[in-house]
């Protein structure tokens, strides 16, 4: 059987990706950066999984406004890193996971989780950061990737509270899949970061912390924030939050914390990363 | 009391949330901007940024926004963050600048502020 066996957390910076294929990724700004996620690299290889399912959002680079899924699972073969408007990121093609992506596909439909299924999709830096983050420059992903994307830039997004029961609802998916495989999800986005209005450049420490403390603490207050307690507090992009909270549904009620980083800033965020495990 | 929150886009102070309001009014700009991930229309555009222009649906106020690279008001006429940005990685520029621009704050003031923690939460009730 398949089974869950870690949530990894991250913020997905552009410029993150950008340091890193540009060979910057030992100047004094980026290098603490990339010391944040030595302790997770190590840890990944003695503890690799077969799969990620990966929730990231797209940023204006499969999907234009013609269509807006608010939750969308890539079921193809392979997904290509999508020209942003400055060329392709130069990291390997995506290989995903046919057969557990339409099973989960068809086990979340089925219990009225009613996805966009997306077979041709290409993948900007909302997934290949965080693989980045994780993996340095392999020449192949050493992971298949379900990409699982929710709308963030399109107001209204879902609710917290929706996307945590989708992660609820992808752990029993991956616990009645045959195969015996280890599954990870992955959340990513945030934390704290504006980029619209006046405001830009909002950082929230507090609520930052508070956030991290409470995916292990208090989850249900988490849950429990809405689209506009996301904004005034973690800024116009912050919201991006809700993603880390389909990671965490997944991992069932109890999660221990086995290692986390906050650091400010990367170009306009704030990044927080945490690894957990079920408990 | 989570998903139950209806917002406008001018709601929160110093903060634009990307309402369908703005959507409607943005769909034309928003096109454009993403016709921008193709590198010859890249070449086209700066070619003769105009004549581009004129081949998609954008009123006067847009075209003329766009033209000045003014991110305020392309975001006030319904241009998405992430849609314009397709326009400052045409023209070579970071996400950082665009960011100082709506800030109001020149890119070395915006930088400067940003590594010594970014903007305090405090600065919303002001």
């Amino acid at each position: 059987m398949a089974r869950i066996t870690a949530g990894i957390a991250t913020s997905h910076v552009p410029a993150i990706g950008a340091a890193l294929d540009n060979g910057r990724a030992q100047e004094p700004a980026w290098k603490p950066v990339f010391e944040g996620y030595e302790w997770a690299k190590a840890w990944l290889a003695d503890n690799r999984p077969d799969v990620v399912i990966l929730v990231y959002n797209d940023h204006a680079s499969n999907f234009s406004m013609e269509v807006v899924p608010t939750f969308a699972i890539g079921c193809a073969e392979s997904f290509q890193p999508a020209d942003e408007g400055w060329g392709p990121r130069p990291v390997p093609t995506v290989m995903g996971h046919q057969p557990l992506a339409w099973h989960i596909t068809e086990s979340l439909i089925q219990e009225e989780f009613d996805l966009t299924i997306v077979n041709r999709l290409d993948v900007d830096h909302g997934l290949t950061v965080p693989l980045s983050l994780m993996f340095g420059q392999p020449e192949a992903w050493p992971v298949k990737v379900i990409p699982l994307a929710v709308n963030v830039i399109q107001y209204p997004p879902p609710s917290g509270e929706r996307c945590y029961k989708l992660g609820e609802a992808i752990a029993r998916a991956v616990e009645s899949f045959p195969e015996d495989l280890k599954v990870q999800v992955w959340g990513t986005g945030g934390m704290s970061h504006q980029l619209t209005g006046e405001r830009a450049g909002h950082i929230n420490q507090d609520f930052d912390i508070g956030f991290l403390d409470k995916l292990t603490q208090d989850p249900e207050a988490l849950r429990r924030i809405g689209h506009k307690e996301f904004i005034v507090e973690a800024g116009s992009e912050g919201v991006e939050l809700i993603m880390w909270l389909v990671m965490r549904g997944a991992l069932g009620r109890r999660a221990r914390e086995l290692h986390r980083f906050y650091h400010v800033p990367a170009s306009n965020t704030a990044v927080g990363h945490m690894v957990l495990e079920p408990a | 009391m989570s998903g139950r929150q209806q917002l406008r886009s001018n709601d929160i102070p110093g903060t634009i949330v990307f309402t369908g309001e703005l959507a409607r009014k943005g769909f034309g700009l928003n096109q454009f901007c993403m016709s921008l991930m193709k590198p010859e229309n890249r070449v086209r555009f700066k070619a003769d940024e105009r004549a581009y222009l004129n081949a998609w649906s954008l009123d006067e106020a847009q075209k003329d926004a766009v033209v000045a690279r003014d991110y305020a008001r392309m975001l006030e006429l319904g241009g998405n963050i992430f849609f314009v940005l397709k326009l400052a990685a045409t023209d070579g520029k970071s996400t950082q600048s665009v960011a100082a621009s709506l800030a109001g704050q020149s890119v070395e003031d915006y930088a400067e502020m940003m590594r010594a923690g970014g903007r305090r939460p405090a600065a919303l009730a002001a």
